[in-house]
């Protein structure tokens, strides 16, 4: 039997929030008390830290009076991977799923979460790929530019954290970092390389359709808000 | 008794981890399934929890340090620090056939539980965290662990702790699980390449070189990396073509240079007819439910802002035949076959000056809308040229459409490295045969040229009444 995964679409989150919220649902998952979520959401602007060395701060380019008077936050975000910018414009979900029994491969998860998303890029027309080494989703013929960022945590085989998939994002706020340290890579997105006004509701209507299929899971709908 | 804790294989291709952040330290009181430390393996950290309950006795790898599968990266229950010593002494051939240690976590089912004896001929990776000099003693020891771990990594994802190691095995092991699938989609021996990777490992793009897809540069420009990476491996080179016969233009002819455009799709047409053995099918098709169909529908999609044609409906119906039919949709390299998992369609569009095959990308992914604006919008960006490069590049089969000038049937060259194209001729009334009667029906001949080293007669005939079935049987609420 198909299991289920409850979606929740809960518009603008701030992050400290949705920390909170993936931290509480983790706990449930992993006490079987809830079936499988993926929140999919917005955050007001935010750069977020990994949990690797210093986290990316050396990859922070703005100061902190810049990033005060454009009030944006820095907050440390407990997953893998090194500094990323969220905000509006950007859908980002958060699937907390029990990979137990049959998925116990952070890597196949990290590939199919690229997968659902390169699915998902690919009904706007974007050919986009992964790139050996570089999680995230990369569109351009040569792979150069991240349109989808992943960073996950997995505590005893519950996800958390997840994706950020760039819908309209403002990519000029992406040059207060270097987005996930790497520096000679760039960023875009799907209104971008699509060339046309793209809507979220579209979008995210697309990414639970892949991500149903991807990860085999019946999608059940709940109401918006959180 | 004490348990070893180890670096847990989060991962069929995970061989390392990172301690990023130890929860408990030594001393401390763990309960069974109680988070113990974290760890960072690509982009994932996770949180891993106690094997046993009990006093963390001892902390192997300390935070920030990477240490192989397997490894023991700490100790519950054991004797204080000290103990440690007592174990490095041990002599290396005792340490080896130890008893495993008690698998630590869920994580770690399913792997073997024999250490494997046979000697894998992967190198050991190194010694974990840098000792200092006089500490010799006990970096031969946790090289010796090291080792250990290596061999059970190598035997779970052999799979089997006793099956001895073949070099094919150990191939297998250097390329990533991502490399194996790309090697199973194309039908690919691994041992067949030559890994660039580390320790000869076979690389994505080592892989994807292989099977000849390696690079998106314009579409000639592909055609000539195939053609001549063919050359440097094992095809034969083709039999030198003799000059053409020299001649000097008359007065009052025009000389004139080709474009860059004339100048690629001469080489491409010649390379095709010298690459190929083209053969060409002709099958008659009834678009008389089409026609009903398309002018039922034509408003609705309009509103949409797309184009309901006849190239729609058979660009659908071809990617569905591809799919039923997939050596249509392959390449040819040397002595292999490619079969593409990806269908990316191209259609052909003529220009005043020239001919370009812009391409619809996972064209499976698009339903008869998608397909129609996909193909009306490459064709209008390709007249007023403003396709990018990659837009004409990776198709994996062509369409072309020489009856909208009124040609009946063309015969049409393959569209190199893809093995198979598509004519599709002027839907016109004609007087046709329907149950010994004579009726006027809009109808077509459809031509499939195809590359006869791969595709036999009765395969590309098969596609072709497949083709001309899903076509002449349209179901109307599958618009």
């Amino acid at each position: 039997m198909t299991r289920r995964i409850e979606v929740r679409r809960l518009g603008v989150v701030p992050y400290t929030d949705a920390l909170a919220l993936q931290r509480s649902l983790v706990e449930q998952r992993q006490a079987d008390r809830i079936d499988d979520v993926l929140l999919l959401l917005e955050h007001p602007h935010v750069l977020t830290l990994g949990v690797r060395g210093d986290g990316g701060r050396s990859h922070v380019l703005a100061g902190p009076d810049v990033l005060a008077a454009r009030g944006i936050e820095v907050v440390e975000a407990g997953r893998g991977g090194d500094i990323t910018y969220h905000g509006p414009g950007q859908l980002v979900g958060y699937p907390i799923v029990n990979l137990k029994p049959d998925r116990c491969d952070v890597h196949r998860y990290v590939r199919d979460l690229e997968e659902m998303l390169i699915r998902t890029v690919g009904d706007y027309g974007i050919d986009a790929g992964w790139v050996d080494g570089l999680t995230g989703v990369w569109a351009g013929s040569d792979r150069s530019q991240k349109i989808a960022a992943i960073g996950v945590r997995i505590a005893r085989w519950v996800t958390s954290h997840g994706f950020a998939l760039n819908v309209s994002t403002n990519l000029d706020y992406f040059s207060l970092i270097v987005p996930c340290g790497i520096a000679d890579r760039g960023v875009t997105s799907l209104e971008q390389l699509s060339g046309g006004a793209i809507t979220r509701a579209d979008v995210e209507q697309r990414v639970v359709e892949h991500f149903a299929r991807v990860f085999d899971r019946e999608p059940v709908l709940t109401a918006a808000g959180v | 008794m004490p348990t070893d804790v180890v670096m847990p294989q989060m991962g069929e291709s995970i061989a390392e981890g990172t301690i990023v952040r130890w929860i408990k330290k030594v001393g401390d009181n763990v309960d069974r399934d109680e988070p113990l430390f974290e760890i960072s393996t690509d982009k994932v950290d996770a949180e891993i929890p106690s094997p046993a309950a009990g006093v963390v006795s001892e902390i192997r790898v300390k935070e920030g340090e990477t240490v192989p599968v397997n490894s023991v990266v700490a100790v519950i229950g054991g004797a204080p620090a000290q103990a440690a010593t007592v174990e490095s002494k041990t002599p290396p051939a005792a340490v080896s056939k130890a008893p495993e240690p008690p698998k630590p976590s869920p994580q770690a089912d399913g792997s073997s539980s024999a250490p494997s004896q046979a000697a894998p001929s992967l190198p050991a990776p190194k010694a974990t965290p840098p000792a200092p000099p006089r500490d010799a003693e006990k970096v031969a020891g946790s090289a010796e662990t090291a080792e250990t771990a290596e061999h059970h990594r190598s035997a779970s994802s052999a799979g089997s702790a006793l099956r001895s190691e073949t070099p094919e095995d150990a191939l297998r092991q250097r390329s990533s699980p991502l490399v194996r699938k790309i090697a199973r989609e194309h039908n690919v021996d691994i041992g067949q390449i030559r890994g660039t990777g580390l320790a000869g490992r076979v690389t994505k793009d080592d892989i994807l070189a292989f099977v000849g897809q390696v690079g998106q540069v314009g579409q000639v420009g592909q055609v000539a990396q195939v053609g001549e990476a063919r050359q440097q491996r094992r095809e034969p080179a083709l039999a030198p073509v003799p000059p053409p016969p020299k001649f000097t233009p008359g007065a009052g002819d025009v000389v004139e240079k080709m474009s860059p455009m004339r100048k690629r799709i001469a080489e491409h047409m010649v390379l095709s007819r010298r690459t190929s053995a083209h053969v060409h099918s002709v099958f008659e098709v009834n678009f008389t439910r089409l026609a009903q169909i398309r002018e039922a529908r034509k408003a609705e999609f309009e509103r949409a802002g797309a184009k309901l044609t006849y190239m729609s409906f058979i660009t659908n119906a071809v990617v569905d035949t591809l799919r039923e039919v997939p050596i249509v949709n392959s390449s040819v390299d040397g002595e292999t076959i490619v079969y593409h998992k990806d269908i990316n369609i191209g259609i052909a569009v003529a220009l005043d000056w020239g001919l370009i095959v812009p391409v619809i990308r996972h064209a499976d992914e698009k339903n008869l809308l998608g397909l129609s604006r996909a193909i009306a919008d490459l064709a209008s960006r390709a007249r007023a040229k403003q396709l990018k490069p990659d837009e004409v590049a990776g198709g994996t089969f062509t369409i072309t459409n020489p009856g909208v000038f009124g040609a009946l049937f063309g015969t049409p060259i393959i569209n190199q490295p893809q093995v198979a194209i598509l004519g599709v001729g002027n839907v016109e009334k004609r007087p046709v045969v329907i149950d010994d009667a004579i009726a006027i029906r809009p109808m077509a001949y459809l031509t499939l040229g195809y590359d006869h080293r791969v595709i036999d007669g009765a395969v590309a005939d098969h596609f072709m009444s497949v083709l001309k079935r899903s076509l002449e049987n349209w179901d109307p609420n599958a618009v």
